[in-house]
């Protein structure tokens, strides 16, 4: 799950870490309050107004905007909220801008990063900081390696001071400086561990001219299945920032993501499940999706994931492909005849069964008078899907 | 011969009087794998499935009662690591984690505490492994499998039963099938079972089924190039998965470099291992190569 930069500070702050504070609106009638809030409670003149979307690269698409006093900062507010925000990471499509958060703005000296995340091959998490902060660290990753410092931490025993301390030499500290960045380095390994984080990341990471170091950016990812033991930051979820047909699909535990092509798929598994949206792209088809119905499919789960898929316009085609193992076939082929009786037949339906009680199921589909197409092998199946897909 | 189970293998099901503990207990036993003990606390000293299985505390009883030595867990996600733990510290030599939706913060500890212990922890969110006709710890349809000489590596459950389902088809059975799991932090590697599957000598054949996210199918065909006599397929699941989206295990993300099924199967292809494209040409591909 993904939060707000605003909210990632929040959590932040709980943990002791010092970050640039400010307040949220909405409405555009709350602007007006919400910057002279902001500028009296931080003695402040000039602010910093933030759009709020889960996406990154914010500052370059234009949603986040240096505003020196009040006038321009209610112009900026007016300008971001409602906009739609286009980013690398948006998509063409963009964003619409819905929170906009306006802080309190620092005279910045220098600019870095920070991050921990889970290092896979080495089954430990992985503290990174550079020098240079505010650019994209892929960027940074790929032309200068060596401006990354990284430590790895040994989970039974959570981060050690000297590992603090390497990080904040890397970043070329000194003094009071140094001490405030080891201390909030802890503080972060701290909330990246407390609320089952699987990405904390500062970007940048400041230090003002007067000699503090504070967070500016904060993005926080959480694992989905760690949420069952944090009810409040599970609070935290922003459904408008998510795809309308995939909350959907969530709310019946299928697994639906939404790609751009014309055949929809109902698979059972996800490596399957990808396995299938490969073989269509072979056919010379494209997925419409991905959707996992997940390994206990029953007549319920297959006529939701119908519903879901057919939303789509662009479907022109759905193939269903199941393995029974647990599942049985029999049972899947009577949710799909009763999916299509009472959802209606809109586009060519191609079934592949296999597994258990699969020759009962080919019975039941070709017994039932529902017109499907029957397919024998995913080749065969992904071809059918294609051309009926095509309109052949 | 096979590899981490057979027909002598001792097994206690924790979580053994949950759904899924009752109803897959039942399948194993049917299967005729050796159960020989069920844990759920708080319910030591009854027995069930038709008084088949003796139910205890702890599994540090059931491994002092019974003589088990090997696990599978169908606990809930949130007690999953505790009970890996459990059965690590009471001796159990092989764990097999069900559990889908296990936090990484817990099996990033649990991965470090077994591998301490030297506890082989197949999963978690995994189908088990199954040794045909001798054992099945899992919860994949027994059925489909037949004795032969393949073993089969997968991060997944159904694309699993189509690689055996395939294999069976063009006259190939499987020694040893293991689902790895598809989470972040999983027990076992597929470099992990290659080797195991290297040593077995029943074993003439080797298919590994991968997917994006991570980079275990590279260091598994790394490996495999310097040191795996037998032939090798391999297929990498999700050549159409955006960049960025959980293709439903928690694992399967592709999040730039190395990771996307693209640079797996050229790095797959260039350590010796046969690519199949297409998931439909994974039997006649084994097929093929048992035959040079």
């Amino acid at each position: 799950m993904k939060i707000h930069e605003y909210q990632g500070k929040k959590l932040f702050a709980d943990f002791g870490m010092p970050v640039q504070d400010g307040y949220v609106f909405e409405n555009m009638e709350d602007a007006e309050s919400t910057i002279k809030k902001v500028q009296e409670d931080f003695n402040t003149e000039d602010v910093v107004v933030k759009a709020q979307i889960h996406a990154g690269g914010r500052g370059k698409g234009g949603g986040v905007k240096y505003s020196p006093n009040f006038d321009k900062a209610l112009e900026n507010a007016k300008n971001i909220l409602g906009m739609n925000l286009i980013t690398h990471q948006t998509g063409e499509s963009g964003q619409v801008v819905r929170k906009v958060y306006v802080t309190e703005a620092f005279d910045i000296a220098e600019e870095y990063y920070a991050a921990i995340t889970l290092d896979r091959g080495k089954g430990m998490d992985v503290f990174m900081v550079s020098s240079e902060g505010g650019v994209e660290i892929e960027k940074v990753a790929a032309e200068t390696p060596e401006k990354i410092a990284k430590v790895w931490i040994d989970p039974l025993l959570g981060m050690k001071s000297f590992q603090a301390r390497k990080l904040a030499y890397a970043l070329g500290l000194t003094g009071d400086a140094f001490k405030a960045a080891m201390k909030i380095f802890v503080q972060m390994y701290h909330a990246y561990q407390s609320i089952d984080a699987t990405i904390v990341e500062v970007n940048p990471l400041i230090l003002t001219t007067d000699g503090r170091v504070v967070v500016l950016d904060a993005k926080v990812n959480l694992d989905d299945n760690a949420l069952f033991r944090h009810k409040d930051i599970a609070a935290m979820r922003d459904l408008d920032e998510e795809d309308p047909n995939e909350v959907e699909a969530g709310k019946f535990n299928l697994n639906y993501i939404k790609l751009d092509g014309n055949v929809g798929c109902m698979v059972n598994g996800a490596g399957l499940a990808m396995a299938t949206m490969d073989i269509i792209k072979l056919a010379g088809g494209e997925p419409a999706n991905f959707l996992d119905v997940g390994g206990t499919a029953s007549a319920e789960t297959v006529k939701n994931g119908f519903r879901i898929i057919l939303s789509d316009e662009n479907v022109k085609a759905v193939l269903i492909n199941i393995f029974g193992g647990i599942v049985r076939c029999d049972r899947v082929a009577n949710g799909v005849i009763q999916a299509v009786k009472e959802l209606g037949l809109k586009v060519p339906v191609v079934v592949r069964l296999e597994g258990t009680n699969a020759k009962e199921a080919q019975k039941i589909l070709s017994e039932s008078g529902v017109d499907i197409i029957p397919a024998v092998g995913m080749k065969d199946a992904a071809q059918k899907a294609v051309n009926a897909a095509k309109g052949n | 011969m096979s590899i981490l189970v057979n027909k002598d293998s001792r097994i206690v099901v924790q979580g053994i009087t949950g759904s899924e503990g009752q109803f897959h207990t039942g399948q194993m036993l049917e299967y005729g794998t050796n159960v020989v003990a069920g844990v759920t606390p708080g319910k030591g000293g009854q027995s069930t499935l038709d008084d088949r299985v003796p139910v205890f505390n702890s599994v540090e009883e059931a491994v002092e009662q019974t003589g088990a030595d090997t696990s599978i867990i169908f606990v809930p996600p949130p007690f999953a690591a505790d009970a890996v733990i459990e059965a690590s510290f009471a001796g159990i030599k092989v764990v097999v984690c069900i559990t889908e939706g296990v936090p990484v913060h817990d099996m990033v500890k649990v991965k470090k505490v077994v591998d301490q212990n030297g506890t082989r922890l197949i999963g978690p969110n995994c189908p088990g492994i199954i040794t045909v006709d001798e054992c099945k710890l899992g919860i994949m349809p027994g059925f489909i499998c037949k004795k032969g000489n393949i073993g089969v590596i997968s991060k997944s459950g159904t694309l699993t039963y189509e690689a055996i389902d395939q294999l069976v088809n063009v006259g190939l059975g499987q020694t040893t099938a293991i689902g790895i799991g598809g989470d972040p932090i999983i027990g076992t590697t597929m470099k992990d079972c290659i080797e195991l599957f290297e040593a077995d000598p029943e074993t003439k054949g080797i298919v590994v089924i991968g997917e994006i996210g991570g980079q275990m199918e590279i260091e598994a065909a790394r490996w495999a190039k310097e040191n795996v006599t037998k032939p090798m397929v391999g297929f990498i699941a999700g050549q159409t998965a955006p960049p960025g989206r959980r293709m439903g295990h928690a694992g399967a993300i592709v999040s730039g470099g190395d990771d996307t099924a693209e640079a797996k199967m050229r790095i797959l292809g260039e350590c010796g291992i046969a690519v199949a494209e297409s998931v439909a040409d994974i039997g006649d591909l084994m097929k093929a190569a048992m035959e040079k």
